[in-house]
C-alpha cells in the first residue's frame, strides 16, 4: 500500500513537474518537485525507502527527459539515502530543519548530478550557484509546505468532520 | 517482507543500486577514444583478468611444457644416446672393413708377388697366458694346413703353424721364447738366427763380429730353417753391441706389428729345404 502510495506520488510529482514547465518561461521551473517527493519519503520512511524511491524517481525523470539513464537516478539515490540516514538519525520535525535538508538535498543532487554529467564530459554548467540555490530554496519551499500540508490534512478533515456532526445535532 | 529485509541491509541496498546505475551510465556514456564507457570500463578490467588468466596459464603451459619437454627430452636423449651409440658401432664396423679390406688387399698384393701358394686365415684368438706368444687361425687341417708351415703377412714374417686342428691352427709368434728362424742382414748378407725374447723385440743371434750390422739394416729370412721362404722381412736391426765374445749382440725390431693383426697367409708351397729334407724320406 505504502509501495503504491508512493509510485502515485512520484507520477503525480513527474505530472506536474513536466505540466507546469509548460507555463513557465524557458520551460523550466526552479522546483524539482520529484526531488522534493524523494526527500519527504526519505525523511518519513527511511534511507532503504528513501534510496528506492530515488532510483524509482530519478530513473523515470531520465527517461522521461532525454538524459543520460542513470545519472538523475544515481543523484537521487544518494540523496534519497542520505536523507533516509538524516531522517532516522536527527529529529527533523520542524520547519527550519526540514527546509535545511531539502535545502542540502537539492544541493547534494546538484553537485552528483552536474558533477557526473562534467566528469564524464557530457554537458558544461558554467557557474551554476544562483540556478542551485534558486532550485534549493524552491524544493525547500514545497518541501516545508508539503509537510505541512501533509500534518494538517488530516486534522483539518476531522475538525471538519466534528463540525458538520455538531451542526447536524 | 523483503521491503523489510532491505531495509536491514540498506547499506547494500544502496551500494548495489548505485553500483547498478553507474554501470547504467557507463553503459550510455562515451569515452573520449569515443568507446563506451561501460564497455572500455568492461574491456579494460576483463583485459586485465584475460591478462592474468593468460599468464596464468601460459605460465602453467610453460611449466607443463618444461615438464613435458623434459621428460621428452629424456626419452628423446635416450634415444640419440642409442642411435649414436648405433652409430659409433656402424662406424666402427665399416672402419674395420674398411681395414680388413685393406689388409686382404696387401695380402692378395703379397700373395701374388710371392708366387707361393697361400692361404689367407683370420686371427680367431690369441694365447692362453702371456709366456707363450701365441695366436690361433680359423683355417686347420682341412684347409690344407700341417705344421711348420710358416705364416706371414704383409709386413714380414709373423710365425709358424705349432699345432692345427680340423678347423683352427695355433701359430707360434716369430716373438715367442722358442721361436727361431734362419735370418740375413739383407744389406751385408750376414747370416745368423733371429729367436724370440717373449716381447715385442727379436734378437739375432750367431752373428759372427766380422760382419758389418748397422742400426737399421734391415733384416729377413734366410730360408735355410726350412720352415720360413726365403728374403720375407723379419725386422729392423735396432741396436748392436760387442758381447766381447765372437758374436755380435744384435737387436731386432719386428717388421710386423703383431698387436695389430688381424689376417695372415699361411704358406702352403713348402720351402726348397724342407723339401730337400722331406725328399729321401719319401
Amino acid at each position: 500500500m505504502k509501495t503504491v502510495g508512493i509510485i502515485l506520488a512520484v507520477a503525480a510529482a513527474l505530472a506536474l513537474q513536466t505540466t507546469l514547465a509548460r507555463f513557465v518561461a524557458g520551460g523550466t521551473i526552479a522546483v524539482d518537485l520529484v526531488l522534493v517527493v524523494v526527500v519527504y519519503v526519505a525523511l518519513t520512511s527511511g534511507p532503504a525507502t528513501g534510496l528506492l524511491t530515488g532510483t524509482f524517481a530519478g530513473l523515470v525523470q531520465d527517461a522521461l527527459s532525454s538524459n543520460v539513464i542513470g545519472i538523475g537516478g544515481l543523484a537521487k539515490t544518494i540523496v534519497g539515502f542520505l536523507a533516509g540516514i538524516v531522517g532516522t538519525q536527527f529529529i527533523v520535525a520542524q520547519s527550519l530543519p526540514r527546509f535545511v535538508v531539502f535545502f542540502g538535498a537539492t544541493v547534494a543532487h546538484a553537485i552528483v548530478f552536474m558533477g557526473l554529467y562534467m566528469l564524464l564530459d557530457l554537458r558544461h554548467f558554467g557557474a551554476p550557484y544562483g540556478a542551485v540555490a534558486g532550485q534549493a530554496v524552491g524544493n525547500a519551499v514545497v518541501g516545508v509546505v508539503a509537510f505541512q500540508v501533509a500534518e494538517l490534512l488530516p486534522g483539518a478533515v476531522e475538525r471538519r468532520r466534528s463540525q458538520r456532526s455538531r451542526i447536524r445535532r | 517482507m523483503t521491503l523489510l529485509h532491505l531495509r536491514r541491509r540498506s547499506g547494500y541496498l544502496f551500494l548495489g543500486v548505485i553500483l547498478g546505475q553507474i554501470l547504467l551510465i557507463s553503459a550510455q556514456v562515451n569515452s573520449r577514444t569515443g568507446v563506451p564507457v561501460l564497455e572500455a570500463v568492461t574491456f579494460g578490467i576483463f583485459a586485465e583478468v584475460q591478462r592474468g588468466v593468460s599468464a596464468g596459464v601460459s605460465g602453467a603451459l610453460r611449466v607443463w611444457g618444461g615438464y613435458v619437454g623434459l621428460r621428452n627430452l629424456k626419452s628423446e636423449n635416450d634415444a640419440l644416446k642409442r642411435q649414436l651409440a648405433a652409430a659409433e658401432v656402424a662406424a666402427q664396423e665399416q672402419r674395420a672393413q674398411v681395414d680388413r679390406v685393406r689388409t686382404l688387399q696387401q695380402l692378395l698384393e703379397l700373395r701374388d708377388r710371392s708366387n707361393l701358394q697361400t692361404t689367407a686365415a683370420e686371427i680367431i684368438g690369441a694365447a692362453a697366458t702371456p709366456d707363450f706368444r701365441t695366436v690361433t687361425i680359423d683355417k686347420g687341417t682341412r684347409d690344407g694346413l700341417r705344421p711348420d708351415m710358416s705364416v706371414i703377412a704383409p709386413a714380414g714374417v709373423v710365425g709358424r703353424i705349432v699345432v692345427p686342428s680340423a678347423r683352427a691352427a695355433k701359430v707360434q709368434l716369430l716373438i715367442d721364447r722358442n721361436a727361431a728362424a734362419g735370418a740375413i742382414v739383407e744389406r751385408s748378407r750376414a747370416q745368423g738366427v733371429i729367436v724370440g725374447s717373449g716381447d715385442e723385440r727379436l734378437r739375432m743371434e750367431y752373428v759372427s763380429e766380422v760382419f758389418d750390422v748397422v742400426e737399421g739394416d734391415l733384416v729377413v729370412t734366410s730360408g735355410i730353417d726350412g720352415i720360413y721362404p726365403k728374403g720375407f722381412a723379419i725386422g729392423r736391426v735396432e741396436t748392436v753391441e760387442k758381447s766381447g765374445s765372437a758374436y755380435k749382440r744384435i737387436t731386432v725390431k719386428p717388421a710386423v706389428d703383431f698387436s695389430a693383426l688381424e689376417n695372415v697367409l699361411v704358406v702352403l708351397t713348402p720351402t726348397a729345404a724342407r723339401e730337400a729334407a722331406e725328399g729321401p724320406s719319401q
